[in-house]
């Protein structure tokens, strides 16, 4: 919702909502919402930084909501999108097509950190490579998406999308029904599709499926445990498992038992010491020969970091024309790579109007928000990346979109970005929906938690009018009063 | 099942039922020592508390005399005590969050809400008449989260280890608090004050009541001793508990196919031996070396568990 738009129709019921509801009430919703997260313990853990560990992501309680019409583009080109990372994946890992082709520079991929020599030669079961994806999106306009960056290795953040609708029923049941939500329940039930379909053959037709956390003091840990549950499988800590003549089990108290798709939560890093970092100690000694072997499933699949590189990213559009021979439905920001000289220049003369991130940052952490920072730390990134081009690249700032929210003043616009999930097994779903985040601080554009950002319900609506109100109910039997004897 | 996850069921629910007894333990003592204090010998409950709960020795490195403020601090809030009610709400939480997924939402919010609540009670809620509230919060909290578990767990291998834990730990603590008392029940003293010892011994399994059940007579020293220790109808008997003990234990083993071990065969022997024992049996060779006994087989038991389904 952009100020000039005035309120978009999608949120008409929602804006006569809080005009007629009072700010007392509001806040009273908004601290029984504190209380019920807190309750069901959705926690996110910060450790090391001292204070209580399990802090809460704020929860607002106006919900974000997205037309249907916009939710069926917006859905077809992650479709999209997502096949192409997914070819993308097989081809760097196999042929080099691409490479070769020259449409993507040969040494930012294969000299990339992120690019893991030890999945050459890999095929995993149905050639896919990111089983689970968030993609974040921004809103600049009607019908306007920005994709800002892929994530192909293990993103989370899906339990919000489940657990803010969960909290809004309970604690918004009428408004709720007036409106025609799509729901997002079924996602456990996608995902746990997605990852039978994948297993290896001779799993058969009730495959073992696993998921490996690296345990209680990972910050979302709480959705490994929530996910693993509505799916109904075990999770499993690093030490749970063992692997036999390249075959993988948990120990469980009837003895071990095989265990055929593992879908992980740890980085590939910590995947398996044997393989890749020796010092990892939630990882399993030997997972890797058993993944070679053909005897487990991993999702995603290792490596398929290099498809989600932010040095990578600017070159998506170019795998969705190179591999599907379509145009791309969804656009890329622009994006600026500090290593090349051009762009460098470019960046360096205009940092008061751009953006500056690591190229292998994540959560917010050292950015430069060039419009909001002062003349010192401007300065300063100009040094650091004098020092080191390649480790950084720029955007421009864009006109997000905002989304109403309460805060102290009352209620006011606050920018919000959009990760929905895409799955592929064989074939890509998507539940309508995805994780809002949401910017509390006025103006700020960086919407991780752990830079103070917080979570809004997300609303794709079936239809653009209001729905009716679910009635009736028959009474409950009573017990009779006397013994009747 | 994970061998983890089994151990957390197991052990959750060992610290649910320790802080309820903890809590057990000390509303008896505080109300002995009320009587005895006119008598001129309240260290001597205090004492005997801090013996029934185990770990006195660090205790006594740490306090120099057992005093009502000492033992309340150690036994209730202090982290440095494994067993004081604030380390056992941590630790049942702590199991409790690595296995979520094998939790129903009931057992984790009444877990969860109490080590809110715990953390919220400033240390003079354990002060003057407010320790008999605090108690009672502490008991409500544990048949809350034991209630939970009965009504909603699915009655597979996680509730057998959760109902596990919960009746080893039930059995140990009966046996230390009987322990604590054997001198008691010698059979030459029955005084006055041995009948208020009688009776707050039997309140702290919540049987008071129940001895008139079943006996319909005057409180003596061998009934009691036979309704803790061998009557199957009282469910914190040593004999309530090692029968179930020994059923979840033989009901583990059928759902597997009947894989059995050390700890199937401790557990069945000590059911039958509570099943088919005489309390002139149990006078005979001694009460405190039957109750000690008791303890020692009980922590077997719990070590050959460990052995046969976690650590394999």
């Amino acid at each position: 919702m952009r100020a000039e738009d005035g309120v978009r129709a999608a949120y008409a019921e929602i804006a006569a909502w809080l005009r007629a509801t009072p700010r007392e009430d509001l806040d009273r919703k908004r601290h029984e919402a504190e209380l019920l997260f807190r309750r069901i313990g959705i926690t996110f853990a910060v450790y090391g930084e001292g204070g209580d560990p399990e802090r809460l992501i704020p929860f607002d309680i106006i919900p974000r909501i997205i037309a249907r019409s916009e939710w069926e583009r917006l859905s077809t080109g992650l479709r999209q999108r997502v096949r192409a990372l997914n070819a993308f994946l097989a081809d760097v890992y196999g042929k080099q097509e691409i490479l070769r082709a020259g449409k993507v520079p040969t040494a930012l991929v294969l000299e990339n950190e992120a690019y893991r020599k030890e999945m050459v030669g890999i095929v995993p079961p149905g050639g896919i490579y990111t089983h689970v994806s968030g993609i974040d999106m921004v809103r600049t306009g009607p019908d306007e998406f920005y994709v800002l960056e892929d994530n192909c290795r293990t993103p989370s953040g899906v339990s919000y999308m489940l657990e803010n609708r969960e909290a809004m029923l309970r604690l918004f049941p009428r408004l709720c029904a007036r409106h025609r939500i799509a729901p997002v329940s079924r996602y456990p039930e996608e995902l746990l599709e997605t990852l039978k379909a994948v297993a290896p053959a001779r799993a058969g037709a009730d495959p073992t499926v696993a998921l490996l956390t690296p345990g209680p003091y990972n910050s979302a840990y709480y959705e490994h445990c929530f996910l693993a549950d509505e799916m109904g499988v075990e999770v499993v800590e690093g030490a749970d498992l063992c692997v036999q003549d390249e075959v993988v089990y948990m120990r469980t108290t009837a003895g071990p038992k095989r265990v055929d798709v593992i879908y992980r939560r740890i980085d590939d890093d910590f995947l398996d010491p044997e393989a890749f970092r020796p010092d990892s100690l939630v990882g399993v000694p030997g997972l890797m020969a058993a993944y070679r072997a053909g005897n487990v499933a991993l999702a995603n699949a290792p490596g398929g970091g290099i498809a989600d590189d932010k040095a990578i990213y600017p070159y998506v559009p170019e795998m969705v024309r190179f591999y599907l021979g379509e145009e791309p439905l969804l656009a890329n920001v622009p994006t600026f790579l500090c290593e090349r000289e051009e762009d460098r220049k470019y960046v360096l003369s205009n940092l008061h109007e751009l953006v500056v991130k690591l190229a292998k940052g994540s959560g917010g952490y050292g950015m430069l928000i060039g419009p909001h920072a002062t003349a010192a730390q401007r300065e300063e990134f100009r040094a650091r990346i004098l020092a080191r081009p390649g480790d950084y690249i720029a955007q421009p700032t864009l006109a997000l979109s905002t989304c109403p929210t309460v805060v102290e003043q009352g209620i006011a616009p606050r920018h919000v970005d959009l990760r929905p999930f895409v799955l592929s097994g064989k074939e890509i779903r998507i539940v309508p929906g995805g994780l809002t985040r949401v910017a509390l601080k006025d103006g700020s554009l960086v919407v991780n938690s752990s830079q103070g950002g917080g979570t809004k319900d997300t609303w794709v609506l079936e239809d653009e009018g209001p729905g009716g109100l679910a009635e009736g109910q028959s009474q409950s039997q009573v017990q009779s009063a006397g013994l009747g004897c | 099942m994970l061998s983890r996850t089994a151990d957390s069921l197991f052990w959750l629910a060992r610290y649910a039922e320790r802080a309820g007894n903890v809590a057990r333990g000390l509303a008896v003592a505080s109300r002995m020592a009320a009587v005895s204090a006119r008598l001129g010998d309240e260290v001597a409950e205090w004492r005997a508390l801090l013996t029934a709960s185990g770990g006195d020795a660090v205790f006594y490195r740490k306090y120099e005399a057992p005093t009502a403020e000492s033992c309340i601090h150690w036994l209730v809030f202090d982290p440095e005590n494994s067993s004081s009610i604030l380390s056992c709400f941590e630790a049942a939480r702590r199991n409790a969050r690595s296995v979520r997924t094998a939790l129903t939402v009931d057992m984790w919010e009444a877990l969860n809400d109490s080590w809110n609540r715990l953390r919220e009670f400033s240390p003079d809620a354990t002060e003057g008449e407010q320790l008999a509230d605090f108690l009672g919060w502490v008991r409500e909290r544990v048949t809350l989260f034991n209630g939970a578990a009965h009504d909603t767990m699915l009655r597979n291998e996680a509730w057998r280890f959760v109902h596990l834990g919960t009746m080893l730990e039930r059995a140990d603590n009966t046996a230390r608090l009987l322990d604590v008392k054997h001198a008691l029940f010698a059979p030459e003293v029955a005084g006055a004050v041995d009948y208020v010892q009688w009776q707050a011994v039997l309140r702290s399994v919540s049987a008071l009541r129940s001895y008139q059940w079943i006996y319909r007579d005057r409180l003596s020293a061998r009934r009691i001793a036979e309704l803790m220790i061998l009557r199957p109808e009282l469910p914190r008997s040593l004999a309530a508990c090692h029968a179930e003990v020994s059923d979840t234990l033989e009901a583990i083993a059928q759902e597997q196919g009947g894989r059995t071990g050390e700890c199937h065969r401790i557990a069945g022997l000590l059911k039958a031996q509570l099943r088919y024992g005489q309390i002139d049996d149990v006078f005979a060779e001694g009460l405190h070396e039957f109750l000690t006994g008791m303890i020692t087989r009980t922590a077997e038991l719990g070590a050959a568990i460990d052995a046969f389904y976690i650590r394999h």
